[in-house]
């Protein structure tokens, strides 16, 4: 990793649990500042885990519990007393299946900001309009910002969730496969949009997709079964990897 | 490396019969060059024009390999060694494109020289026949350093690359002697000349491929690199 970047998230020994099951061992990592890292590796890797840690969603379901160190900017985020709600508006998710909230286009932008901030009317919409921009959404929808968000096609409605989520200006933004609903081109809207936030945000993301990975990511971090086998810079992760795991595993020579 | 272990065989497959088509252009490459200098030597013109003739099947297999790796390319989306193999087989055929004009360039000058002027002093040949064998060697064990992607036999041979530079450097100062000492022998002295370079380019070409071959094992460039640099810096992977 080049030594001008800072560090924006730290794993340290994380381990996980669902239950008395260890889905997580030992995981060791650090994540540069407004760079795309994306995780892959075979189902049940444990890279969608991962990424929950990162949110703490983990902790709404009773039996999963993390061990170990999550630093943001240096701050444990495991802590007990890390304040749940502002690590959420730091750090912003975007799931597989587009989830619009029911509710217009406008509404489902301005929701989220009205939890964290008191706008006027005109500074709402400056930021609703902002958002969309960032998430290259606003010429499709300036026009009917007041209809339905579930009218909206399927990658219109992932690229409204992203800009809900980069609405309240968040730090991280971490996508879970956030194309696998998406038809190829709707795909590449995605893509190209994760390329022009990537300078504005740390952007964490999990793909199935290893060609996507390999497109849209400075580093990449390759998982299997509940471990970290190898991270590194993308392009020396997919031409030249060090572990034959990962030779593996990208080659498709997993049986 | 092992290419037969992908979950889809249509990929092994396609990664072997593409592989072996280089190994085979390599063959008829290696018999190219062996007989054009078998021409020079004994003088066999038909066996000269044969080696003109035999070019475009060079050729062929460049534009066929060629084809057959852009479609892994586009298809596959080859990464890591498969992607390093597919870019060291089309980097390779280039090289072997080029010896296979070598030999054609040297069968053509087997058969203008067929007039007289030729073995007027058979010393001039002798260098040749001395380069020719060692160029011929180096190519024969480059592609089975390609076959296997050898990375340590691949830098052995590269390193006698300068054997062969050597060679060259001291027909070229005989030559000229001959040259200065007598005019006469300035025809010969050049036909000679420009078929020794023609052997020390085909002993550059192998190293050529010995580079990529290094490139395929071991994931590092070493190309334009000085070659005690790359052996040092192989030894730490």
């Amino acid at each position: 990793m080049s030594e001008l970047q800072n560090t924006k998230i730290a794993v340290r020994h994380l381990d996980f649990y669902y239950g008395s099951n260890k889905s997580l061992k030992d995981i060791n990592l650090e994540m540069p500042e407004k760079q795309v890292t994306a995780f892959i590796g075979p189902s049940g890797c444990g890279k969608s885990t991962l990424l929950r840690v990162f949110n703490r969603m983990y902790s709404l379901y009773p039996g999963q519990r993390a061990t170990g160190e999550v630093l943001l900017d240096g701050e444990n985020i495991l802590s007990p007393s890390m304040d749940v709600n502002m690590l959420r508006a730091k750090i912003g998710m975007v799931f597989q299946k587009p989830t619009p909230f029911p509710m217009s286009i406008y509404d489902n932008i301005a929701f989220g900001i009205k939890l964290y901030e008191k706008l006027r009317k005109v500074e709402m919409d400056e930021r609703v309009e902002e958002a969309l921009r960032q998430a290259a959404l606003w010429d499709e929808v300036k026009d009917k910002l007041k209809t339905s968000g579930l009218g909206l096609s399927g990658g219109q409605q992932q690229r409204l969730c992203i800009a809900r989520a980069v609405a309240v200006k968040p730090e991280v933004i971490l996508l879970d496969e956030p194309t696998s609903a998406l038809d190829p081109i709707a795909t590449l809207k995605i893509e190209e949009l994760v390329s022009e936030l990537r300078n504005q945000f740390t952007i964490l993301i999990v793909t199935h997709n290893m060609q996507q990975a390999a497109r849209v990511s400075d580093y990449t971090a390759f998982m299997y079964i509940g471990e970290m086998v190898e991270f590194g810079q993308t392009n020396q992760l997919f031409t030249n990897p060090a572990k034959k795991q990962t030779e593996d595993y990208i080659t498709g020579r997993y049986g | 490396m092992d290419k037969d272990q992908h979950i889809s065989q249509r990929f092994n497959d396609d990664l072997n019969e593409v592989h072996e088509l280089v190994l085979a252009m390599g063959g008829v490459v290696e018999e190219q060059i062996s007989n054009a200098i078998r021409a020079l030597q004994t003088g066999d013109n038909d066996l000269a024009r044969e080696v003109v003739a035999r070019d475009h099947e060079v050729n062929g297999y460049e534009v066929r390999i060629e084809e057959e790796c852009i479609n892994i390319l586009a298809m596959r989306q080859p990464a890591a060694s498969d992607l390093r193999l597919v870019m060291t087989l089309i980097k390779s055929i280039a090289d072997l494109e080029r010896m296979g004009d070598k030999a054609s360039k040297i069968a053509d000058m087997v058969l203008a020289m067929g007039h007289g002027t030729r073995n007027s002093n058979p010393a001039f040949m002798r260098d040749v026949g001395v380069m020719a064998d060692y160029a011929l060697n180096m190519l024969r064990r480059a592609m089975d350093a390609l076959a296997r992607a050898d990375a340590e036999q691949a830098i052995a041979i590269a390193k006698g690359d300068e054997v062969l530079n050597q060679e060259y450097r001291s027909a070229l100062r005989r030559l000229i002697t001959y040259m200065m000492e007598d005019p006469r022998t300035i025809t010969p002295a050049i036909d000679a000349l420009f078929i020794a370079k023609a052997i020390e380019r085909i002993g550059d070409h192998a190293r050529n491929i010995c580079e990529y071959v290094i490139y395929l094992a071991k994931g590092k460039n070493v190309r334009h690199l000085p070659l005690d640099q790359v052996e040092q810096s192989l030894q730490g992977k």
